[in-house]
This record gives structure tokens, sequence and C-alpha cells, in this order.
């Protein structure tokens, strides 16, 4: 039956948009039943949400869910709405999927909006004592000054439950209890990645609770996007995450290529792809780096930076910067590959092959290592499914979840290669998934090097874009999972709304669940194979 | 046994003839108590630069296991005054004092560590007759002295009131008190093998044969169970949770800046030293040079060498040991520190000592 | 007299720039004038600081990276005095804020500063800790950490080349290297804030 009949039969008010994506416009009302019923339903569940991507629309302050069936992979988007700008209050779907807590948290961050049902309602990303809501497009920039005291964090949360009678009333949940110790790690803390802040609960060695406050390096990109035009929007993606820049800037500008109607040549395709890939490896160095050093290994930690470093110097040469390219753009990329490209990154692939078995002989290998990292911190296939833990950490929990193969995108329907899956879970699961990408990424660059057409490498567009009304959206497997854009248009040279769907975000979240009695040195190293970037959290 | 070139370096005559010249001006309790300062102030003056040298060491060690090439422009050729700008620059640093803290113990701790690790510092025999501390139950004592460091580390966690350090404080008294075990059943069998505890007589026993050789297959496992065991006790990598950058930030010492900071700095290197120290005492014959029993020409030979060289020479070596350990190895967990310290090394340690004294009874030792 | 000139091994004096920066300094502080056997021993306390930077990270985003590149085998820091990074605020000698400092993170960045032993430094490195960068219009981030906490050096990029680190590390070692110990430049706060 089609997914269009369905919801209609379900609740026959319901108007689709198509222009763009397909979107089920949905009462409040009747909301969380029809999320009921996709989320179990028999032929096709969507029991992966994507995304949650608040909205103001002028009257009305809504969201936009993003689901996607594990089985079929069929994606739809729902939307509901709420006229009360004042106290705007929608249903909650965190009973269906786990993921919601914290989507509907920073939604609630941004607009204010209240899900009814969800038991965590604080404010995520930014103070606790901040004022209005800054995504809101009557939000006044200037309400809130430089704040210099320090935050006081609440140890309870706040629960809003809608009584048979309409009057709302709240419930508290309590996060620690006075005589807890709760430690921070973060928001300056070695192994955090950047400035993330746990607030961890300890029992001894042993972790009793998680609680994630995100928020330290929230930059506003998406506010800031609403008033930039979308030549000027790349700029702001390659400091998402740094370490996936390519693949974040190939997403939006795919986004705005194929809502604008541009066609991109084959040749821009290839290169594209194999620095996607490049960039892949790259981050995946990193991650090996980065999980040893976390663990207290110093000497493995300069392998996987030196063969790094070689990456970065293929990438300078073409692209001029080392960390942060800006090498995508609308129609291309910005510069042709340089002469020695192919060259150089053949003999990387041919150098990495023959020097990869030194990581595994000091890590892998290693017998402290593996009993660090086997059956810690096992995430089930349910859970990251629930929670949205996309790329290699859902791929190490047994969900093939790899964007390349069920939306290929670039040139990944044309190449061969294999969507590394491990079963059980663990940290040692996690890592082992990286490391196999790397070879698989090697694979898929080698099959691309030697057959780059010759062409344009990017069509001339107009200066300013302008992109139809609609919702639009693409997505694509960045380093640490899934990165999709949300672009909702009204016609104007600059994006209405722009969202970007964090990797790191279902990450952190799921910290809790995982790291629960676990001992504290696994909490770091359970952080470092979940492999998350901050500033991709945050945005 | 040809002995004589051994006499010929020993300084025992030197040392014996100063003592006398003082006697003969001064009374002998003032001769004493001036001899007293001048080798505490030789001891101190030891210890610094031994700790310069170490961090040096180390730095260059792990340079270049890092394939890196570490310091090589303060200073000269290699970098050689690299430490000491490091060591002036931590005498100048201010030193905090915290408010809501015990300010005494927090002010005691990194005197408590130093202390203990140049009472056991002093102890270690350098050269034929130049060992600062020797009495007849030596080695004891040295178990005991170095066992102080622990409550500096305890009291510097607890002190600074905060739970990082605590943490830290935690983990290092749980881990050096099991390990400690081990330490002291591998030194008991250590002491059966030489059939003393005094560490000169220890050496003196190796003089036809390194305990390494003597004990067969059984003391090459003591030396790898007394290494281990000692590495965790001289709190460094693996077994470095106490301190865990990654997870603790600076462990115990958290909140230690400026010259108390430099001490417990100073102190992990020096414990890294002692360990090695008594490693080459007890196994590789402190400074008693290679010996092979029934080759007399080959042990004269060997006896050109000055003993102190002999003792720096295996002690760098086991120290060298020691740091390729640390930067190849990642850190253990703390349950995993004393799951493997309980079940596998204090029974492995407990049937060293049964089948040393086997091998002693039945006189099957060299 | 002759204008005291800091030296940095293998680089020249007219090489680097802002010299007329230190130049200033160095006549300020020779206007208050030194006791020859204070200057002596200022300079040897000076060459010991100055080779001994330790430095105490505030990675927040993509500099951060970066300055993990530096520690790394290629550019090795630790061939400069470089070498050691402490976590913890109390033993590190300069601040090297690397990334964004946002709204939420300036009272932290502000405690650190106060938790750092003297004499202390603070590096800004990237242009959203000089000025707020790229990011420099939003709603949630701080246009140059100056305004919170005295900046000794800034090293400009998005992020910075390792070189340019180096470059701007070698500036803060000259400035060092031309301060008096003994009273003088150094106590940027009347008294430290303790925790």
């Amino acid at each position: 039956m089609d997914i269009k009949d369905k919801i209609s039969k379900l609740v026959p008010e319901v108007e689709f948009k198509e222009q763009g994506d397909l979107i089920a416009v949905i009462p409040a009302a009747s909301f969380h039943q029809v999320a009921e019923a996709l989320r179990y339903d028999k032929e096709d569940a969507f029991d992966y949400l994507r995304d949650i991507v608040g909205m103001d629309w002028g009257e009305t302050l809504g969201a936009l869910y993003y689901l996607e069936s594990t089985t079929t992979h069929a994606r739809i988007a729902l939307r509901t709405e709420t006229a009360d700008r004042e106290n705007p209050l929608l249903p909650s779907v965190s009973d269906l999927w786990k993921t919601a807590i914290i989507k509907e948290r920073e939604a609630f961050d941004f607009f204010g909006i209240k899900f009814v049902g969800n038991p965590d309602m604080r404010r995520i990303f930014l103070r606790e004592d901040w004022v209005g809501y800054p995504f809101r497009k009557d939000y006044d920039e200037k309400s809130n000054d430089l704040n210099m005291t320090n935050e006081v964090n609440a140890d309870v949360t706040t629960e809003y439950i809608l009584n048979a009678d309409g009057t709302l009333s709240t419930e508290e949940h309590v996060v620690f209890q006075p005589e807890d110790f709760v430690i921070n790690v973060g928001p300056q803390h070695p192994s955090t990645h950047g400035a993330l802040r746990m607030r961890v609960g300890l029992d001894g060695e042993t972790v009793s609770r998680v609680d994630p406050v995100c928020g330290y390096i929230h930059r506003g990109i998406e506010k800031m996007n609403e008033s930039l035009t979308y030549p000027q929007t790349l700029a702001l993606t390659d400091r998402l995450d740094y370490l996936s820049a390519h693949q974040s800037r190939h997403a939006l500008c795919m986004c705005i290529e194929q809502a604008a109607g541009i066609e991109v040549s084959e040749r821009a395709k290839y290169i594209r792809t194999i620095m996607d890939e490049l960039q892949r490896i790259d981050s995946h160095l990193l991650f090996y780096s980065c999980l040893v050093l976390d663990m207290g290994g110093f000497t493995p930690f300069f392998y996987g930076f030196r063969e790094r470093e070689m990456i970065l110097q293929i990438m300078e040469e073409t692209t001029g910067g080392r960390l942060i390219q800006n090498y995508n753009m609308i129609g291309g990329v910005q510069a042709d590959l340089h002469p020695d490209f192919q060259k150089k990154v053949k003999e990387f692939i041919k150098h990495m092959r023959g020097i990869v078995h030194e990581y595994h002989e000091i890590f892998t290998g290693n017998v402290i290592a593996t009993t660090r990292l086997k059956g810690v911190g096992v995430l089930s296939r349910e859970d990251a499914i629930s929670f949205g833990a996309t790329g290699g950490t859902g791929r190490a929990s047994g969900w093939a979840n790899d964007v390349r193969k069920h939306h290929p995108y670039g040139l990944y329907d044309k190449v061969d290669f294999k969507e590394i899956v491990y079963t059980e879970g663990d940290s040692f699961a996690r890592y082992m998934v990286r490391m196999d990408e790397i070879m698989e990424s090697m694979k898929i660059i080698e099959q691309l090097i030697d057959n780059i057409p010759e062409g344009e490498y990017r069509v001339k567009t107009k200066p300013i874009i302008r992109i139809p009304e609609g919702n639009y959206s693409t997505s694509v497997e960045s380093s640490r999972g899934e990165f999709a854009v949300f672009l909702e248009s009204h016609g104007d040279k600059m994006p209405y709304r722009l969202h970007y769907r964090s990797t790191g975000l279902p990450l952190v979240h799921a910290l809790d669940t995982v790291c629960r009695g676990q001992k504290f040195a696994d909490l770091i190293a359970i952080g470092a194979s979940m492999d998350f970037v901050i500033p991709d959290i945050d945005r | 046994m040809n002995t004589s070139f051994l006499d010929y370096y020993s300084i025992q005559p030197i040392t014996s003839w100063i003592h006398e010249a003082l006697c003969s001006v001064m009374p002998e309790a003032l001769a004493i108590f001036i001899e007293c300062v001048v080798i505490g102030v030789v001891i101190v003056a030891l210890y610094a630069v031994l700790a310069i040298v170490l961090i040096y060491m180390e730095r260059k060690v792990c340079a270049a296991f890092q394939c890196r090439i570490g310091p090589n422009r303060v200073g000269g050729k290699g970098g050689l005054m690299q430490v000491p700008a490091d060591v002036l620059k931590i005498l100048t640093k201010e030193i905090i004092r915290l408010k809501h803290a015990d300010n005494l113990l927090y002010a005691l701790a990194p005197y408590l560590m130093i202390m203990a690790s140049i009472l056991a510092f002093s102890c270690l025999p350098w050269h034929k007759g130049a060992q600062i501390l020797d009495m007849n139950i030596g080695i004891l004592f040295v178990l005991a002295a170095s066992s102080l460091g622990v409550v500096g580390i305890l009291l510097a966690g607890w002190s600074s009131n905060n739970k990082y350090t605590m943490i830290g404080a935690v983990r290092s008294g749980a881990m050096l008190i099991s390990y400690e075990l081990s330490l002291g059943i591998i030194v008991l069998a250590m002491i059966v093998l030489s059939e003393t505890a005094s560490i000169s007589g220890i050496v003196e026993a190796q003089a036809n044969g390194w305990n390494l050789f003597k004990g067969h297959v059984v003391a090459i496992v003591a030396f790898a169970v007394y290494l281990i065991a000692g590495n965790a006790e001289a709190n460094r990598g693996p077994f470095d949770l106490a301190e865990a950058e990654q997870e603790l930030t600076a462990g115990y010492h958290t909140e230690y800046s400026g010259l108390h900071f430099g001490f417990f700095y100073l102190a992990e290197y020096l414990n890294l030293f002692i360990t090695a120290g008594f490693a080459s005492t007890l196994f590789l014959g402190g400074w008693m040079p290679l010996h092979v029993a029934g080759l007399d020409g080959f042990n004269a030979v060997m006896d050109y060498i000055p003993g102190v060289v002999w003792f720096f020479g295996k002690t760098f070596f086991v120290v060298w040991l020691l740091m390729w350990i640390k930067w190849t190895f990642i850190r253990l967990r703390i349950d995993q520190v004393l799951v493997f310290e309980w079940k596998y090394l204090m029974p492995t340690s407990l049937l060293i000592l049964v089948l040393m004294v086997v091998l002693k009874v039945f006189g099957l030792v060299f | 007299m002759g204008m005291k000139q800091p030296k940095i091994r293998s680089m020249k004096y007219e090489e680097f720039k802002n010299n007329d920066y230190l130049e200033s300094m160095v006549k300020e502080l020779q206007d208050n004038g030194v006791n020859v056997v204070v200057s002596k021993l200022d300079d040897l306390i000076n060459w010991g600081r100055s080779n001994s930077v330790w430095s105490f990270l505030l990675g927040t985003s993509c500099c951060a990276i970066e300055f993990m590149t530096l520690g790394a085998a290629r550019y090795d820091m630790a061939r400069f005095g470089f070498e050691v990074t402490r976590n913890s605020p109390r033993q590190g000698d300069v601040l090297l804020v690397l990334g964004t400092i946002t709204n939420k993170m300036a009272p932290l960045m502000k405690r650190l500063y106060d938790q750092l032993a003297e004499p202390k430094y603070v590096v800004a490195v990237g242009g959203c800790t000089i000025s707020g960068g790229p990011f420099k219009k939003s709603y949630h981030v701080v246009n140059g950490i100056d305004k919170i906490v005295p900046v000794d050096v800034y090293v400009p990029g998005c992020p910075p080349r390792p070189e340019a680190f180096y470059y701007g590390l070698m500036q803060l070692q000259r400035k060092m290297k031309l301060e008096h110990f003994f009273g003088g430049v150094n106590r940027k706060q009347p008294k430290p804030i303790d925790e």
C-alpha cells in the first residue's frame, strides 16, 4: 500500500506537499497516532527517525520529522505545527524513538516548543538562564548580553504533562541526587575531543549516569545561514565537522544543486567522490590516533598522524587548505586537480597498504587493548536504530546504514565496495569498522583514480542563486555517520531555514545507555570509539 | 678469586682517610655531623642531576620510538639544556594556595613524596664502598621507605579538595599497596638466594655470577615480575592510573603548581631510577662486574671497568627497558590492574619464593 | 646602550614582524631602570622560561586538531621546548585558546585563565578567537577573546598552518625574553583568584 494512502486512511485531513521532499502535513492532535502507526507499521516500519527540524513559519511554530525505514530505506517527512506562539505545545514522540528526547530538546531550546511527554525538557545548547528562543524569526539578537557569571545546572528535568481537562502540569525527574558523586568531564578536558561537557555520576569507579551538557561550541551556524546567500552558506559547513569537511560541503552543494536544477559534470563527481574518500581515511586515521591516545598509548598516536600528514599534503596541493579546504562549490569544485594528484594518491595507497600492519601490531593485537575494548560499551542494534546512531557506531552494532549503499550519490553506485558491518556492538567492533573502512575507501579510490574523465570541473552558475519554494534534503555518509542537509526555501536568495543533521548528537545521547555500569576509564574509551566531533553536535 | 682491581677501585680507604683526618682536628661527633651534611648535599645534588638526565633521556627515547627528533634547539646540539630550562621555569612559577583545602597536608604531601624517594635513593649501591646507607636489613628498609610515597600521593589527592585528585589518589593507593606485595615477595626470594638482607651483602654475594643467572629460570621469571611490580610502584605506564592524563587531567597532582608540582614530577622519574637501580642490584649484581665462575682471565678484564660504570650501565639499561614498555603499551583499567596483581602476579611471586627456597635448600643454584 | 634584542635560534631579528611593539616594550622597561645584577638574573630566568613553554590547551574546535599536528612527528614541537602540554591549568604557562569561544564558554575560559599559575600568557589562535572570525555575526560567539582576558600573541588563520603556530609561539618567546621577572610587567592581575 502506498505510504500516502496509509496516512490518509489514518488521518483524512492530511495534506501532502511534494515540492522537493514528500511531506505529510498532519494536525498536532493526531500526530502521535500517525507517528506510532508508521513506527510500528507491519510492512515497512519507519523505525529510524533521522532528524527533527524545528521550524518557525511565522504564524505557526512546528517541526519536520524525517523518517526512514531500515528495511526498505524508504523515506518520508512529517510536518506538524501549532499556532500558539506564547505557549506552543506539540506531542512528544520520545516514547517511539529514543533520539527524539534530545532532538526535541534542541527544538525546545531554539524555538521554545514544549513537547508534551518528553521526560527531559531542559535547554541543551544555550545557558539555562538564556532569555528567549534564538531561532524564532522575531528573536532580538541583542537581547542576551555576554553573561560572565558561572552557570548553575539544575539537577532536575521537567516533563510537561497534558491533563485530561486541557491544563498543563509538570513533573520533575531527578538527574543527580545531592549525595551522588558527580564529576565534570569537560568542557576543558583532554579526552572529550573538544568542548563537550559530561556530568558523570560515579559509584566508586563505576559510571552510574552520564548527562551530556552541550553548547559550549554552539556558534549558531543555522541561524546565521538564514541571513547568508546560498554560496555564502557553504563557508560554514567545513567548520561543522572539520574532519568531514568535504563530505558536509558535498551534501550542501548537492542539496542546492538539486533544488536549483544544476547539473554537475562527471569530472566534478569523480573529484568529489575521491576527495570524500580521502577525507574519510584522514578522519579514520585521526580516530585511531585519538582512540589510542585516550587509552594512554602515546606512540600509536604518532603512527596515525604520520600517514594522515600525507593525505593533508595531497589535499593541500589541490585545494590550498590543510584542514578546512572550502573545495566543493555549487556546480562543481573550486579548482582543478593538481597535476601530481593521481600519482601521489596512488603512492599513498601503496604506502598505506604496506604500513597498516604496524597499526594492528602495536594496538589491535595488544592484549591490553583487546581486554579494554572487547565486550565494553555494548550498544544493541535496536538501541542504535532508536538513538539514530549512524555511521561506524551503528554499523558496529549490526545496523547496515551506509548512505553510500542505500541512497547512492556521487559515483557510489558505480564503484564496488563492501559495507562493513559488525554485530558485536562493543568498542572493539566500532574500532574495527573504522580500520576496515580505511581499506574499503582505498579500494574505492583505486577504482576511480585512473578513470577521471576530462571535462569541466565546475559548471558556471549565476552569482545569485534562487531556489524555488519547497523543502529539499540530501544526505551523505560523512566520516562519522549520516550527515544530512534539510533546506526550506521560500523562493529567496537566502534559505528560510537550513538545518544540518548532526552526526554526533545521537552518539552523545547514547553515551548514557552505553556507559552505565562501565568503569570511568571505559567512558573515555567508549567516547573515543564513538568518534564524535563536538562542533558538529553544537553547530 | 682475583678481586684486586675491585679493591683498587674501592673508595673505602679514601672515606676512612677523610674521616680520620677530620677526627684529628675536631671531636668525632662534629666530624660525623659535617660528613652527614656533606653527604646529604651530595645526595640531593645527585638526585637533581639524575632527574635532569632521566627527563632528558625520556624525551629523547620517546622521540625515537615515535619517529620524531625530540628537543634539539635549546642549548647547543641535541637540546641538552632543555631540561635545565624547564627546571628554572618551574622554580620561578607561582605556588598556588588553595582556599578550601587542608593547607598543612596539601603543603606536606610533595615533601613526603620526595623524602620517600630520597630515602630509598640513598640506599643504592653506587660503587664498592660508596654506599651511603648500608645496614643489615637494608633492602627491607628500602621497601619501608619507598612505601612512604603512597602516603604522599594519598595526602596530595585528599587534601586538594578536588574530585579528580581524589580518584587519582584512591586508585594509586589501591594499586601501590597491592603491587608492594609482589615486590616484597620477590625481594624475599632474592634475599633467600643471596642469604643476606644487606644491600652490600647482596651485591657481594653476586661476585661469582649475577642472581639472574644463578637462580635458573626462576630468577628470570622473578626479574620479569619485579619489573612489572616495580613499574607499577613507580606509577609509570601502563600503570600510570594515578595520573591518567586522559581521564583525570593530571591525577593526584592536578592542583599542584610550581615547585610543588616539580617535586612530584621529579619523584616520578627518580622512582623509575630507583626501581631500575634495585632491579640491577637484586638481579644484575649492582656495581659488581660480570663474572663467570671459572673464567678468571675474563673476570679480571671485567674488573678493570669501575663498579660505578657497571652500576649506571645496568641501571640505565633497565630504565630504558621500562621506558620502552611505557611508550609501547596503553594504560590498563583499574579493575584489570588489581585482577592482574591478585590473580596472577601474587600467586606467581609466591610460587617463585617457594621454588627459590627449594632450589636453595637442595643447593641447585650456582 | 643599544636596544636589547631577543634572540631566537636560526631566526634573524629582522625576519620577525611587529618588532616595533617589542621595542616600545623594551623602552618602557628601560625607562624604569634596572639593577645590573638583577637584570643578569632576569636574563637567566627568562632564558629558562622562554625555552620551556608548557602549553595548557583550551581546544574547542578546528584549531585544536591543527595543534595536534604540531605535536605529531612531522612538526614535532618538542624540538623547541614546547614539548609538554599539561592538562591542569595549575601547571601550564600559556593558555592556548584554540577555536571559537562562545558565550557559554566565556566564563569558563576566564576561570581557566584565573586558575593558571603566574607568570601566565595567552595566545589567541585562529580567526574566531581574534575577532569571532566567520562567526562574527552570530548571537552566541564572543567577538575576540581579548574582551575577556589579556592576550599576548595573536595567531591568525582558519586554522593557522603549523608554521604560523611556531611563528606565534616564537613571538611569545621573544616577549618573554624581554620581560623583567623581578618587578615589571609580569603580573597581570593584582592578586590571583583561587578556586
